[in-house]
């Protein structure tokens, strides 16, 4: 059984063609060789996947490509490239938010969901919207810095 | 004009960028045209005979490369110390989910739906699945007596000190299983080139032990074994030998196949199949005076090491080494062993044993303190090591001790006395919905390979210029998130006195970098940046020979490199390790200098405990930690912060639910890992007393970290509630049922 | 990740009157929500070769819509809508609070309340809330509504008394009325964030003026294989004052209403010490 599911990723529109249950994270990492988005669990817990469809932060190992028909999906690499990083990466490189960098496309994609959101560079609230991003790495701190710091960057601009 | 010094300072992480970007090239992200998907199959017993393996005729069979024992061109066998565990299980199996056979299919789920059409007639055997099993020697899973390894320290005469003693106190300790819990789950992708060799990429910390594990099995030379270091997310010890096994895996199916072979576990399989820390079982009985002076530790230690022998004396060696904690004692024994049991094997992880021996004797300083009556802080000042001290395996701690230093630090920051006296007031109020309590704990960690390891390895790292001008850094030492990568340039840069940026490292690829031993054991600073600051002052000597200086600009250094190349191509200068003088140990006594030089971390963890749901949370945490030097301070706060907090997983969340021999709860939806709002922010304090034989001081931080937290969080819910957990983890259920086993015997 | 997406047919309906027919058609289909419980097992290999009936595309079934005495959830709408939805933020805290508790952000922002109540798993978070507003469920089929009590929609675990061809259309949580004078949502979980429960419990209290009671509503889930209501001890503490030795009695009564298991979570002892702990940590304080 095969569908067209048409929606647009980083701005860019697409069109993938296949079985409609194909899940996200393998419809962007395969089809569309982005393979920034990671899968370290497949049971929605660690959240190393996390895009953001129509702005929210979701695992996209969890939702078959059929259900986007129209949706507006942004990865990772719609943040910056290593030679032109956004704000929020340049915090997380200055405060020592990647160590291992498995759990980074995430958590940035988590970030960047609570910044355009008007999230302050409170430290519980920025724990409370990364609770479902999982580090093994960090102990979460400089992660939390990192947020905070790009808040604080964002509105100094502003 | 020389070049600003880099060490000491935040330089931005090298790899950061391309990690923040996506653009990271982990094993799976690497495309490999032509690459079939890999899966496993393995046993569903822990113990048994393998008397029939059948294939179900209804499936395509015709499209699957399958592997098993037969195949294997040379030895069946992954090499580690002892070579008992098999590549793949044939006539046997020993615990379950050890592998039996490999299938492998140009489609991913394919190959997993290949698994369920194999089915497997066992003939199962009576297994042993824990250590009391094990000792009680029912069956004999191993040798004579089911022990891997056994060791004893011996100093003074430990009976005398007990009988002498003013106080004697008693206390047994018991921690689990731990899984490491990399966020990137294990994977290889091997294929054969035209010439007959052999190439494997994957996530790994040691490639040069996955050359050597291969080379048996496929019956090759060195120079037909190529292992390529992939990004790692992450590895805490957890991808240290496995990948010898997986590995092994993918190029035995690429072998049959003749194609090459992607095999990426997923977190199931991964967490079921793969090491962990070892369990283990402490007595303690600790004599003192009545003023609070160790006179005697009598220490006994029992871990369990699974079915085949992986790392498992090491652990031991380590975590036997410290079991005494950091304190001077006239009289000590310890003596402890490993067994075999039916279960997946043990193997590294952060820590490596000293976790295991320093909770329990850290807790057991605390139940000292109590018998006393004495405060926890003057009881440790009291006999923490300071230069000079001698330890169980008269060891004198000539130099950097900053044991002292990292307690008082702690202790003022913290303000343990006044926070230990508020708690105690809090806690007599009837109407406080929680109890609340303050621990401290003061740990040590030896950097590097235990006593002549180091020697043994021989490691070998190097510095090149190339006649373009590059200044490469080679070394197998890998990047895991630890920062590798940017601390070994920094040495180097300063070492050859030059700006970082014009310092690239080389990925860890055997055809490139020499065997700079393995990224284990705290070492990598300490030993392999000791190589490469020697390496680098032998090129900065020729550059200025040839030059007269050294270079100022880029340019003047492309000018003057072909110049130090000669003919050469790129030049390279390298350098082995050499045992530094005065530092002997010997492994047929176990006495003498176990590690060159120890870390020491202090920690004050204050907790709060809900008094209805026995839930504890953390309120505030103060941590010490003497690195020596610290060459990166941001990078070795990092180290502190994430080892900190798997400290705290294995003090409060993690725990491996092993039924009949296999983990019951192998998902992270039931294998609790703390998120961000189960770790505090830490307040961190870097001590620096520095050792005169690292580079610029430095002794080491990876591991010293994962050591304090679990003592001081259980220690703080002593002081909270009165209750002694001594088993890890400390969950709420524990909790309850301690305390209504207290009001029951009150009553 | 062993989920063939090669093996999957999905029927994918544009409105509810398709969706009940094609459901009558197909019985044996999976519907298919946010997918945050279907795509765990998925993704495990359990669910390869099975038809899904995705419900994504039914736009009437997303709806929240405020009525004078309820809140008409519609079945797809996810737990973050409802969190932030004004009507449900005045006039049902304990939904709200219950919903914030689902997994993390990532969970709440794809997870359906129809699903989690399809799913009927006996740890779902919000039911102990729904159980205690005395929501509606109501059902859609080829044959026409039903509208069930909330309770009566378990069945056992992860079982419901959902008919053949019967899919939940939307949730009705009425507003309570009066106002309690007391309520509570608590969730003991794993940890801190992101956890299955181990217990969940909500309350609510309503007292008259001399302090006797009126009603008291509570219930647990994670107790037993469905939520539960506590129907001894809020029979007991009716109409009398609540004295230690009254809660007391209420607390002795709980363990009738609810049976707790060992798990690979949590005991049965903890789960009954610490709910009775809740329990009378709600009547015996302000």
């Amino acid at each position: 059984m095969r569908a067209r599911i048409r929606l647009t990723v980083n701005g860019r529109r697409r069109s993938v063609t296949g079985p409609p249950m194909r899940r996200l994270i393998d419809v962007l990492r395969e089809d569309l060789h982005l393979t920034g988005t990671k899968e370290g669990c497949g049971e929605g817990e660690c959240g190393a996947c996390t895009v953001l469809v129509d702005g929210q932060a979701v695992n996209s190992c969890l939702i078959p490509v059929c259900q986007l028909e129209g949706r507006r999906i942004e990865t990772v690499e719609s943040l910056g490239r290593p030679e032109a990083l956004s704000g929020l990466q340049q915090a997380f490189l200055a405060a020592g938010g990647a160590q291992c960098g498995i759990c980074t496309p995430g958590m940035l994609m988590s970030a960047l969901a609570y910044v355009r959101g008007g999230g302050t560079p409170s430290a519980p609230a920025i724990r409370r919207q990364l609770a479902g991003n999982l580090c093994r790495c960090t102990g979460y701190q400089h992660i939390v810095d990192a947020v905070a710091r790009a808040v604080r960057g964002r509105r100094r601009r502003s | 004009m020389a070049a600003v010094p880099s060490v000491g300072h935040n330089l931005p992480r090298r790899e950061g960028p391309a990690k923040l970007c996506g653009s990271a090239a982990y094993v799976d992200d690497v495309a490999v045209p032509g690459a079939l998907f890999g899966v496993t199959l393995r046993s569903t017993i822990p113990r048994g005979r393998v008397r029939d393996v059948r294939f179900a005729p209804t499936f395509p069979w015709r499209e699957c490369v399958v592997a098993t024992a037969r195949d294997i061109p040379g030895a069946n066998c992954v090499a580690l110390i002892e070579n008992d565990q098999p590549l793949l299980a044939d006539a046997e199996v020993r615990h379950a989910m050890e592998p039996i056979l490999l299938i492998a299919h140009p489609r991913r789920d394919r190959a997993f739906e290949a698994l369920r059409h194999v089915r497997v007639d066992y003939e199962p055997l009576p297994a042993v699945l824990d250590v009391r099993a094990a000792l009680e020697r029912e069956q004999l899973v191993h040798g004579p007596d089911n022990v891997f390894k056994r060791f004893e320290i011996k100093r003074g005469d430990v009976e005398a000190g007990l009988a002498g003693a003013d106080v004697v106190v008693d206390g047994e300790f018991q921690v689990p299983h731990q899984e490491q819990a990399y966020i990137e789950p294990n994977g290889m992708v091997a294929w054969w080139e035209p010439d007959g060799s052999l190439v494997v990429l994957g996530s790994m910390q040691c490639p040069y032990y996955v050359q050597k594990a291969l080379m048996p099995v496929f019956a090759l030379p060195e120079r037909k074994v190529r292992v390529i270091h992939a990004t790692t997310g992450g590895a805490f010890g957890g991808k240290e030998e496995y990948p010898n096994m997986i590995a092994g895996h993918a190029a035995l199916l690429a072998l049959k196949a003749a194609r090459p072979v992607k095999l990426i576990y997923d977190r199931h399989e991964d967490m079921a199949a793969t090491t962990k820390r070892h369990p283990a079982w402490i007595r303690h009985r600790t004599g003192v005076t009545r003023t609070g002076r160790l006179v005697a530790q009598d220490i006994e230690i029992a871990m369990d090491g699974g079915a085949y022998a992986t790392l498992s004396s090491v652990v031991l060696s380590r975590g036997t080494l410290h079991a005494t904690g950091p304190y001077e004692c006239p009289s000590v024994r310890v003596r402890s062993r490993v067994v075999a049991t039916n279960t997946p094997p043990n193997g590294a992880f952060r820590g490596f044993g000293a976790p295991q021996t320093l909770f329990a004797a850290e807790l057991q300083m605390e139940r000292v303190a109590e018998r006393l009556g004495l405060d926890p802080l003057v009881l440790r000042r009291r006999n923490a090591v300071r230069v000079g001290s001698v330890m169980a395996t008269g060891q004198v701690l000539r130099e950097s001790v900053g044991a002292r230093a990292v307690l008082d630090a702690c202790a003022r920051r913290s303000d343990y006395r006044g926070r230990a006296s508020q708690c105690r007031r809090w806690n007599r109020s009837r109407r406080a919905r929680t109890w609340r309590g303050i621990g401290l704990a003061l740990v040590h960690h030896g950097a590097g390979f235990t006593g002549s390891g180091e020697a043994y390895l021989k490691s070998r790292a190097a510095v090149s210029l190339t006649r373009g001008g590059a200044i490469r850094v080679l070394a197998a030492s890998t990047e895991m998130g630890q920062g590798t990568t940017t601390m070994l340039a920094q040495i180097v840069a300063d070492a050859l006195g030059l700006p970082p940026a014009w310092v690239s490292v080389a990925t860890p690829d055997t055809r490139d970098v020499p065997n700079s031993g393995p990224t284990v054991a705290s070492r990598t600073c300490l030993i392999v940046g000791g190589l490469l600051e020697r390496a680098s002052r032998e090129l900065r000597a020729e550059l200025v020979r040839v030059a007269g200086r050294l270079p100022r600009t880029l340019p003047e250094l492309r000018r003057t490199a072909p110049r130090v190349c000669g003919r050469l191509e790129e030049r390279r200068f390298e350098v082995e390790f050499a045992p530094p003088p005065g530092v002997h140990w010997d492994d047929a006594t176990y006495t003498g200098e176990a590690y060159a030089v120890y870390g020491y971390a202090a920690m004050a963890a204050e907790v709060e405990i809900d008094r209805r749901t026995y839930e504890v949370r953390l309120r505030r945490v103060v941590t010490a930690q003497d690195v020596g030097k610290a060459i990166h301070p941001l990078l070795v706060e990092g180290q502190i912060l994430g080892g900190a907090a798997q400290g705290f997983g294995y003090a409060l969340l993690e725990n491996v639910v092993m039924k009949d021999g296999v983990m019951s709860n192998a998902q992270f939806t039931n294998y609790i890992l703390p998120t961000a709002l189960d770790v505090p922010a830490l307040d961190v304090t870097i001590v620096e007393q520095p050792y005169s034989r690292g580079p610029h001081g430095a002794k080491g931080v990876g591991e010293l970290p994962i050591d304090v937290p679990a003592p001081a969080v259980a220690a703080a819910v002593h002081h909270a509630t009165g209750l002694w957990l001594c088993e890890l983890p400390i969950l709420p259920e524990r909790l309850l049922r301690a305390d209504l086993e207290r009001r029951r015997a009150g009553a | 990740m062993r989920g063939s997406a090669a093996s999957m047919a999905v029927l994918r309906p544009r409105s509810a009157a398709e969706c009940v027919r094609l459901y009558r058609r197909s019985p044996d289909c999976v519907p298919l929500a946010g997918g945050t419980d279907f795509m765990v097992a998925w993704n495990m290999g359990g669910e390869n070769g099975r038809t899904l009936l995705d419900l994504s595309r039914i736009r009437e079934w997303t709806r929240l819509r405020a009525t004078p005495g309820a809140l008409q959830i519609g079945a797809l709408a996810s737990h973050t809508r409802i969190q932030r939805h004004p009507v449900a933020r005045a006039r049902l805290p304990l939904l709200v609070q219950a919903c914030a508790t689902i997994g993390g952000v990532q969970i709440q922002n794809r997870g359906t309340l129809g699903g989690n109540i399809a799913n009927a798993s006996p740890a779902g978070d919000s039911f102990p809330a729904l159980a205690v507003y005395e929501a509606v469920v109501h059902a859609a089929s080829d044959t026409g509504p039903r509208a069930i009590r909330f309770l009566d929609v378990f069945a056992g675990v992860k079982r419901t008394t959902l008919r053949p061809g019967e899919l939940i259309a939307a949730v009705e949580v009425p507003f309570p009325t009066p106002r309690p004078s007391r309520q509570m949502f608590r969730k003991v979980g794993t940890r801190a964030a992101q956890a299955i429960s181990k217990i969940v419990a909500a309350g609510m209290l309503w007292l008259r003026r001399d302090g006797t009671v009126a009603e008291l509503r509570f219930a647990l889930g994670s107790m037993a294989p469905t939520v539960r209501r506590l129907r001894a001890a809020e029979a007991f503490v009716r109409d009398r004052r609540l004295t230690p030795r009254v809660v007391d009695g209420a607390c002795e009564r709980l363990a009738e209403d609810v049976a707790p298991i060992d798990d690979v979570r949590s005991t049965r002892e903890y789960r009954l010490t610490v709910a009775r702990n809740l329990l009378a940590a709600f009547l015996g304080g302000p």
